[in-house]
Parts: structure tokens; sequence; C-alpha cells
């Protein structure tokens, strides 16, 4: 693994859906270790810019480089063993309901790895451990709450120990306490294990708790309005919109 | 992937102070190894004491603290005294992420969930009565809401019956023709080969006549309006179920039976007795194809042999039939929906279900009617 650059270089990105531009010449980088939050309001395309991250959907135009490979110009059969490189917790968990929550974590470790069933075992124990949910491997998903399906998401992405682990709205549909667990989740694996965070949200909480750096993304400007420490961010950016945002103030209208 | 490179080295003596150096990187893909070096690890060296310095390690995920954790348990239980050197602030923060306890935790539910064979029995059997309590009392509602929007036809969302009259009806008509007309075709072409043997060719049109207009078209029509249609309400209602789309109308003051099961009824009723009728008559022009290339009868004979052997009476009976196959079509598809609680999984058995029992549902029917209508002719 490349220490020294950035695990993720996005250049020049653009997306378009027919005569809709989401995201226009977007570029920043995310370096290893670190807690990267991509933030905005509704509707300006952080999603988007996830899942073009991720290589779910190809850009229009521009680069992407994970761990210096760039994305947008490698086929499928390498994307797929890159992707084993990194891990997704989406939205509402996307747990196999099939499936217990022990047999979604195993799940990749059966299919990309060549583990006894005893090492898998432990691997799928400890995991659980990590996120709290120790005992709940025989559950099905349909028997857990929101908070515990995103924790049993969170085990899943970290089971092929990823370089990288992508959240979508972690917090999203969660009380405050329970998103601030995940908050406080994502902090320990990322101090303990050192993984990369990337994380989509407009949870200030989240955001003042664990961001190390922040990209703020904007539906006018279809990019990047500001970049940098939140803290930094909400008292000085020279940009009202920034400060708005993390002031959680109302743009004022003019008259 | 798996990665069998020796992982560690040892220094010390039997029975000793012994000193583990793992190598390099310790995790995932060797855990395998490192596991099963542990026992041999123990009953080669015995130790007295057990030390792991991480001086050389590249590279601790996770798994690889696994690795520690594991020779720290099997250590501590054979009483070892056992402890970790030479580990960097990372290392320690990954190890401190390991919860030993997690580790031996039982399982809050049961691994085994399936049941033996009594238990099965006894499962199926209760499962199969609540099941026949649940489709009689869903009948009692939707019955109720029948002739409740029957006596107020202005509450009924016509619109959705036109739309459900269209999908069923108009989308379902090009698959009911085309199998109906291959269906003639085949019943023409086989009697032909036997009826030819005895001179007895014209009879050909009677008995695709009768044979459709009675039996065939009916339930090869609702066949393929329970395949079609049957599944797609099931599934449309299940989703509905698990979006929580069917409490929404609930809490919105709705009647969800009237709101989404009475359309789809009363699109089925209306439009599969003429789906029925298509069915009879593709068939009719599928068998007089075979008349008049194979058997060299003119369109007029066959046309006019067709009309005679087709009664009034067996028009009415294959009617009221498709009129009854329709309404437990549609019912059963709104009920196995409703009836979906869960993902994607619980949406998938309802479809097949109502599939399933809607085709088991129309022989039956079928069969009681062969009886009854053979009493009262």
């Amino acid at each position: 693994m490349n220490k020294q650059g950035p695990v993720i270089k996005v250049e020049g990105l653009t997306v378009r859906y027919g005569e809709n531009t989401i995201l226009d010449n977007v570029s920043f980088e995310i370096h290893q270790g670190e807690i990267f939050i991509i933030a905005g309001g509704s509707g300006c395309g952080k999603t988007t810019l996830l899942k073009h991250i991720i290589g779910l959907d190809t850009p229009s135009s521009g680069k992407i480089f994970i761990n210096g490979v760039d994305t947008t110009d490698i086929d499928e059969d390498e994307m797929r063993k890159l992707r084993r490189k990194i891990g997704m917790l989406f939205q509402s968990g996307a747990l196999f309901g099939s499936m217990t929550i022990g047999e979604n974590v195993a799940l990749s470790l059966t299919e990309f790895t060549d583990l006894s069933e005893k090492a898998m075992g432990l691997i799928v124990k400890m995991k659980l451990g990590m996120v709290e949910l120790s005992g709940y491997e025989n559950h099905f998903p349909s028997e857990l709450s929101g908070g515990m399906k995103k924790r049993a998401g969170i085990a899943r992405a970290m089971s092929l120990e990823p370089a990288v682990l992508f959240f979508d709205e972690p917090s999203a549909g969660l009380d405050p306490i329970t998103s601030a667990e995940i908050d406080l989740l994502i902090k320990k694996i990322n101090e303990g294990i050192g993984t990369t965070m990337v994380i989509v949200t407009h949870d200030l909480e989240t955001i003042f708790n664990i961001a190390h750096r922040i990209i703020m993304l904007d539906k006018g400007t279809k990019g990047i309005i500001a970049e940098g420490d939140p803290r930094e961010l909400k008292e000085h950016s020279d940009n009202p919109k920034v400060r708005n945002f993390f002031n959680r103030k109302i743009e004022e209208k003019k008259h | 992937m798996p990665d069998n490179t020796v992982a560690f080295s040892v220094k010390g003596d039997k029975n000793g102070d012994v000193t583990l150096f793992p190598l390099g990187r310790i995790g995932l893909t060797n855990l395998d190894t490192l596991l099963s070096e542990i026992k041999t690890l123990f009953t080669e060296y015995s130790p007295s004491q057990l030390t792991v310095d991480l001086a050389k390690v590249e590279y601790l995920d996770s798994a690889g603290a696994l690795f520690l954790v594991e020779l720290e348990d099997e250590a501590g239980a054979r009483s070892i005294p056992f402890a970790v050197i030479n580990a960097s602030g990372n290392e320690k923060e990954i190890m401190s992420l390991v919860d030993r306890e997690a580790l031996h935790a039982p399982s809050l539910a049961p691994t085994e969930r399936s049941l033996n064979i009594i238990e099965q029995i006894g499962d199926e059997t209760i499962n199969g009565l609540r099941d026949i309590y649940e489709v009689i009392l869903f009948w009692g509602e939707l019955i109720f809401e029948m002739v409740f929007s029957i006596r107020h036809p202005w509450k009924i969302r016509w619109n959705d019956v036109i739309s459900y009259m269209k999908k069923v009806g108009v989308d379902g008509l090009p698959i009911v023709a085309l199998i109906s007309f291959l269906l003639g075709l085949i019943i023409a072409f086989m009697s032909a080969l036997q009826l030819k043997q005895f001179g007895a060719n014209i009879y050909v049109a009677s008995l695709v006549a009768v044979g459709m207009v009675r039996e065939l078209g009916p339930i090869i029509t609702a066949i393929i309006v329970a395949g079609r249609s049957g599944s797609a309400f099931a599934a449309e209602i299940g989703t509905m179920q698990v979006n929580e789309e069917v409490d929404a109308l609930i809490t919105m003051g709705f009647n969800p039976i009237r709101f989404l099961a009475v359309p789809k009824l009363l699109a089925c009723i209306f439009v599969v007795p003429i789906l029925t009728g298509f069915s009879n008559i593709f068939a009719i022009m599928g068998g007089m194809i075979v008349g008049v290339v194979g058997l060299n009868l003119t369109i007029f004979t066959y046309v006019q042999k067709t009309m005679d052997a087709i009664v009034m009476f067996d028009v009415m009976a294959g009617i009221v039939k498709s009129i009854v196959f329709a309404a437990f079509i549609a019912a059963i598809g709104c009920q196995r929906g409703f009836k979906v609680r869960g993902g994607a999984e619980a949406v998938g058995n309802a479809t097949t279900s109502a599939v399933v029992s809607s085709i088991f549902l129309i022989v039956v029917i079928d069969s009681t009617f062969a009886i009854i209508l053979h009493y009262i002719q």
C-alpha cells in the first residue's frame, strides 16, 4: 500500500445525466487514515459522488484513483478485486434478509478467502464484538433495530480488513444517542485499525465530533465550496453559505 | 489468496522461557496458518513463560490481533505467564479493539432453528389451519367490501379499475391469444389423426369448439391470468406492506382492502370472461387452419359445424366459470400480498404461493363445476 500518496484522488470529476449537470469539475484527495466527510445540503450530489468513487456509476468525465489505480479506466474484473479492499455501509444497512447476521458478515470471507470454518467463526465473533453486537450472529436482520442493523452493516463492511470504509448517511434515521454511538464506533475503528473513513452526511453533530477534514458541496456551483477543518470553517469561512450550513442558519433573503 | 509463508520464528528452550517473533504481515490472509501453529507451539516447546515480540511485524490487522488474543487465551488455559513486548502504539490500539468476551459469548439465538419431524408436522398443521382461517377472514372482509362498493359505486376507485383492466386484459391478450391458437391447432391436429381413420374429419370442428368453450378456454385463460396478474397483485401489495405503505393507508383512514383489493377484483371479474371469449375464438381459428389446410374442409363448413356444436348453455357456463376463477385469482393474489411480513424473501414467497394456490383452486373449482353442471343440465 502506498502510504505516502493519497488513498483516493478525484480529478476533474463531472457527472451529467442528460442535460442535467450534478457535479462539475470536482477535484480532491483523501489521505491515509483520515476521517473525511463529504457534506452539503440535500440534492447537492453527495451520494452521487460517493457512488462514483466506489465505482457503482461511471462519470461523464474526470478520473478517480484508488490506491493510485484509475478506476475509470480498468475492466470489471480489476474493479471487483479493488472493491474487496473497500467496505461500504449503505443507508439502511442493506443486510441480506435471508441470511443471519453471522452469515452476512462471513459472506465475503467464504467467497474471497480460504479460511477454515473455525477461523471464520472467530472473525465473525470478533467483528460483532467490535460493533457491540456479540451474541447476535444467529439473529436475522429483521429481528434487529435500525441502529443494530447499521452496526451489523459496519461489521460486514469490515470483514475483509478494508483499507477504506465508506458510509452513506450513517446517522440517518437514528436517535441522537444511537447516532452518537455509531460516531464513536467509527472513531474507535479509525484510531484502532487506521482505516480511512469516507463519510457522506449532513449531520452537524457527526461532522464536529469525528471529522478530520471535510469538503462541502453546493447545488448552485455544482462543486466544492469549502474544504478543511469544520471547526475552522464554521468560524472563519468567507462564504456565507458555508457559515450558514455549519451554524444551522437559514439563508438570508435579499430584499 | 492463501498466504502460507512462515509467519514467525521462535527463540528459547523447551520447558523454559520462549520468545515468539512474528514476522512481516500478520493478518487475515495467514490467520489459518497462525491459528494452527498455536497448538504445535505449546506441544513442542511446552514453555514455562511465553513472550511475543512484535518488533519485526510490518503489518497487523484485527485478524492478526485475534491471533495474539487466541495465543494469550491458550497460554492462560495452561497457566503460562504471557506477555507482548515491542508493540507500537497502533498495534496496541488494534489489540484493544478485540473484545475478548465477545469471542466466547454464546449466541443469543439458537444456532439450530430446524425442527424434528413431529414438530414439523405440528408446525405445518398449525400453519395450514391458520392459513385457512386467514383466507376465510379475508374472504369475509372482501365480500363485505364488495357489497359495500356495489351499493356505493361512486366510492369505487374507477381509475384504478380501468388501469388494472388494461394490465390484466389488454396486456394479457397477446399471450392468451397465442397459447389458445396453438392449443386449438394441436387439439385439431391430434384428433384429426384419429378421426381420419373413420372418415369423421368433420367432427374436428365440433371437438375443438366444445372442448374449448366448455373446459379449456376458461381454464387456460385462468392459469395465464394467475401467472401474469395474480403474482403481480401479490408482489405489489407485498412490497407495499414491506414499505409500510399499507400502514400509511390505514393511518390515513382508508380501508386497505377497499382501496387495493376491490379495484383488482372488479377489474379481473370484468376482463377475464372477455379474455376467455378471445381464447375460445383464437383456439377455433387454430383448429380451422388444420381443418382447411390438412382436412380439405371449407371455411364455411368449419364455421357452420362449430356453430352447430356450441350450445348457449355451454357458453353461459364458461362465462360463469371464468368469473369465479377471476374472483379467486384476484382474491388470493391480494390476500397473499397482505400476508407479507419482513423483506424481499417474503415477497417472493407470497408471489409463488399466490400462483400455486390459484392454479390449485382453479382445478378444484373446475371439478366442482363439472359435477354441478352435469346435474343441472
